[in-house]
């Protein structure tokens, strides 16, 4: 389908469903019934704009031939482990080791599995794990065991690999090509799974977004990096860990530099500040602090200024220690004047200086007496003591780093490019447990990134790569919708009441257009594949949804833990788990209940037979769409001889 | 930081708790200086349970040496924890204020 053709679509599309939502906002609201009426047009203004971004995605829709690989370069290829199979890890090591463009192969094991590393050993592949600087601090999971790795080891790029994803040998020499271009940072190839059958009962596959989604923010330079299956250029991360660095850094000081003068503040109104010492050493704290913040504002380097700090922070801190010492000496003197004879007389340290250096240390100093100024001041440093690595390459701040770690590529003017061939084969999860454990886990990253770092506000990209980042994020809020979408026939069937002020002919000739081209769209940039399971996944997995940003809201607001899983790749056992979609087994119950009760209400004149007709047929929808879920929870795994050689396609 | 004066009849005991530092340093010489005004001259400072003492600590100590030995008697330590020690090491104080093991200890052979 050619260009011309899709993007006729999109405008048809963007054009009938403003069209549609403009006419829904001004004439139809029906305000006695707002508490239904305001949420379902803005669940339905919601998806109008999801549709928009989607055509905007596929505006410019990539296709891409990889250009030769370049002779010479180092390639590190890193397997993520942590807790996986023993045997999944060296099969996948096995095969990456058989990648024919030279490399190093890596096995990064954050599970620090001696069995691991001796299978690495005897398979002669490298083996990392973290070192003690990692203890008692925060590990940052798979994007802190891979800037652990990129600090070990040295090749220009480095291939990433979940542990289950099995390398084609060809990988390199297909995606190396496109680093000739000295500004492209990253090459993300899809993430293809070997043990699903053809109807997916999961929605494991994704090829909508694994193909026109991905092809088309590339086409604006804002493809993504997924985690896995991708090739990095080190200088890029690295330039990213340093700008995170000094951001952070700076950032750090001057909170601190604010704080320390808050703490002295406080201190001096407790009852400590009673003792003259303390006082003095306060007064001392509080000159320095001020010195700083006169330098730091100056723009005075932050390694001199926290520096500067410490050092006169310590000399009056080592005054006062001398101070004691020499108090004490004369002390000794008096009482070796009173007593002649009968002690052993005064006994000054043997090397004063060193007693005096030694009890003005951190452990044992007397600014210890007031910890919330020591602890202030040890946070104005440059040394990031709060961190295991000072510089940190894959962006931490979510608990999905890859999409974060690439708009910040982007931000600082790095290309991307999607190479949209499978040159990895990997391994779904078998049961709807896990997968939603998954789902759940992929929504909160994003959500994440969004609350931490909203793309539209981000400095250094396009305004389309803006909403490229934008887009996905947006998607995932499709829980709410999803809920409005299943309650307004719901209400309507049992209550009567219409969240519109009549189903007529304005409503038909409104919304049958913008539907049917909306799904010619999909049809037509899908190309073939289904993208049905995907559709029906964004709606009936509500539930997943909602939690993920209301967990991921929790912890970027008020600092509460997410309740983070790693995704198990083996199969978690028994039987159908129907617990696990308990709110849309109600869901549909009340939908069916809803049918029956509105053909009642109909059959004795409650209900009018055109909203009735409209709205059984979205319940039938709306059940049609749920009932994948009924599939996936009897869904018992794989079965070997489904595989055949048709599932893997280009 | 807390302090608590026990007469032992032939001397007196002054329980320290906490941590012997800037802070609590002045509350020590008092409070050795209270005993002493009382009319004991041989006192023990039991460091069972000072977990910490800084510089400024240390200083008190001494002080309350000199209080001591002013009055005709004298101070002495027992039952110091590690860091204690290491301090007393560090300053070579301990061969002016040589803990004991107990508190008995301490006044034992006078």
């Amino acid at each position: 389908m050619s260009v011309f053709w899709v993007r006729l679509l999109v405008v048809l599309t963007v054009i009938l469903g403003v069209n549609y939502i403009a006419w829904r906002w001004l004439e139809s609201l029906n305000w006695d019934a707002w508490w239904i009426a305001v949420p379902l047009v803005a669940a339905e203004t919601y998806s109008l704009i999801d549709v928009a971004l989607f055509g905007l995605t596929v505006w410019r829709l990539k296709r891409r031939t990889p250009p030769e690989p370049p002779v010479g370069a180092t390639v590190d290829v890193f397997i993520t482990t942590y807790n996986e199979p023993i045997d999944m890890v060296l099969k996948t090591a096995e095969a990456a080791k058989r990648i024919t463009y030279p490399h190093e192969t890596w096995i990064l094991d954050d599970g620090s599995r001696p069995e691991l590393q001796e299978g690495a050993e005897k398979l002669g592949v490298g083996y990392i794990t973290r070192g003690p600087e990692w203890a008692n601090r925060p590990r940052h999971a798979k994007a802190g065991n891979l800037n652990n790795a990129l600090m070990m080891t040295s090749g220009e790029f480095m291939l990433i690999l979940d542990t289950d994803q099995v390398p084609d040998p060809r990988i390199l020499d297909r995606t190396l090509g496109y680093f000739n271009n000295r500004r492209v940072s990253l090459v993300q190839t899809p993430q293809y799974f070997v043990n699903v059958p053809e109807d997916d009962p999961l929605g494991s596959q994704a090829p909508l977004f694994y193909g026109p989604i991905q092809q088309g923010k590339d086409g604006w330079n804002a493809a993504f990096f997924c985690g896995s299956n991708a090739i990095l250029r080190r200088e890029a991360l690295m330039q990213l860990g340093l700008a995170g660095y000094v951001e952070e850094v700076e950032r750090a000081v001057t909170a601190a530099l604010k704080s320390a003068r808050a703490a002295v503040r406080r201190a001096r109104k407790s009852a400590e500040a009673a003792n003259p010492l303390v006082t003095r050493l306060l007064d001392d704290v509080d000159r320095a602090v001020d010195a700083a913040r006169a330098e730091q504002a100056a723009g005075a380097p932050l390694a001199e200024v926290t520096y500067r700090v410490r050092r006169s922070v310590d000399n009056a801190v080592q005054q006062m220690v001398a101070a004691d010492m020499s108090a004490m000496e004369a002390d000794l003197a008096e009482i070796a004047a009173m007593d002649l004879g009968s002690e052993p007389g005064v006994a000054v340290p043997d090397n004063l200086d060193i007693a005096v250096q030694q009890l003005s240390d951190r452990a044992w100093s007397p600014l210890g007496a007031l910890e919330s100024v020591q602890a202030v001041l040890d946070a104005i440093s440059v040394d990031r003591d709060d961190e295991a690595q000072p510089v940190m390459p894959l962006a931490t701040i979510s608990v999905t780093e890859d999409m974060a770690t690439s708009m910040r590529m982007h931000a600082m003017g790095w290309q991307s490019v999607y190479h949209h061939e499978i040159l990895a084969y990997g391994l779904a999860p078998e049961d709807l447990k896990t997968m939603l454990t998954q789902r759940l886990r992929w929504a909160q990253g994003t959500i994440q990134v969004l609350l931490r770092e909203n793309p539209l506000a981000k400095k250094g990209m396009s305004l389309v790569q803006r909403l490229m980042y934008f887009a996905t994020m947006w998607s995932y809020l499709s829980g709410f919708a999803a809920v409005v979408y299943f309650a307004a026939p719901i209400i309507y069937l049992t209550l009567g009441i219409l969240p519109v002020t009549s189903i007529s002919f304005d409503f038909f000739i409104r919304f049958l257009p913008f539907m049917i081209v909306n799904q010619l769209l999909f049809a037509v940039v899908g190309r073939g594949v289904s993208t049905w399971r995907g559709q029906q996944y964004s709606l009936a997995l509500f539930p997943t949804w909602i939690k993920a940003c209301t967990t991921a809201a929790r912890n970027v607001w008020f600092g509460r833990p997410l309740g983070f899983a790693v995704t198990p790749k083996a199969r978690q056992d028994g039987g159908p788990s129907w617990s696990l979609i308990r709110p849309q087994l109600i869901v549909m119950v009340l939908l069916a209940v809803a049918a029956i009760v509105g053909t009642i209400r109909l059959a004795t004149g409650l209900n009018e037979p055109l909203g009735t007709f409209v709205n059984v047929v979205w319940v039938v929808f709306d059940l049609i769409v749920l009932s994948v879920l009924i599939k996936a929870v009897k869904y018992e795994g794989y079965v070997t001889e489904e595989r055949n050689a048709d599932a893997v396609r280009d | 930081m807390q302090f608590a004066i026990e007469d032992r009849g032939t001397y007196t005991e002054v329980v320290a708790t906490g941590r012997l530092n800037m802070v609590s340093a002045p509350t020590l010489r008092a409070t050795v200086d209270e005993a002493v005004g009382a009319g004991s001259r041989h006192i023990v400072v039991n460091l069972a349970a000072t977990e910490f003492m800084d510089s400024s600590g240390l200083g008190a100590l001494i002080g309350c040496l000199k209080v001591a030995r002013q009055a005709g008697g004298d101070l002495r330590i027992a039952c110091v924890q590690k860091q204690v020690q290491m301090v007393l090491e560090l300053t070579n104080m301990n061969r002016v204020l040589a803990p004991y093991g107990t508190v008995e200890e301490a006044f034992a052979r006078d």
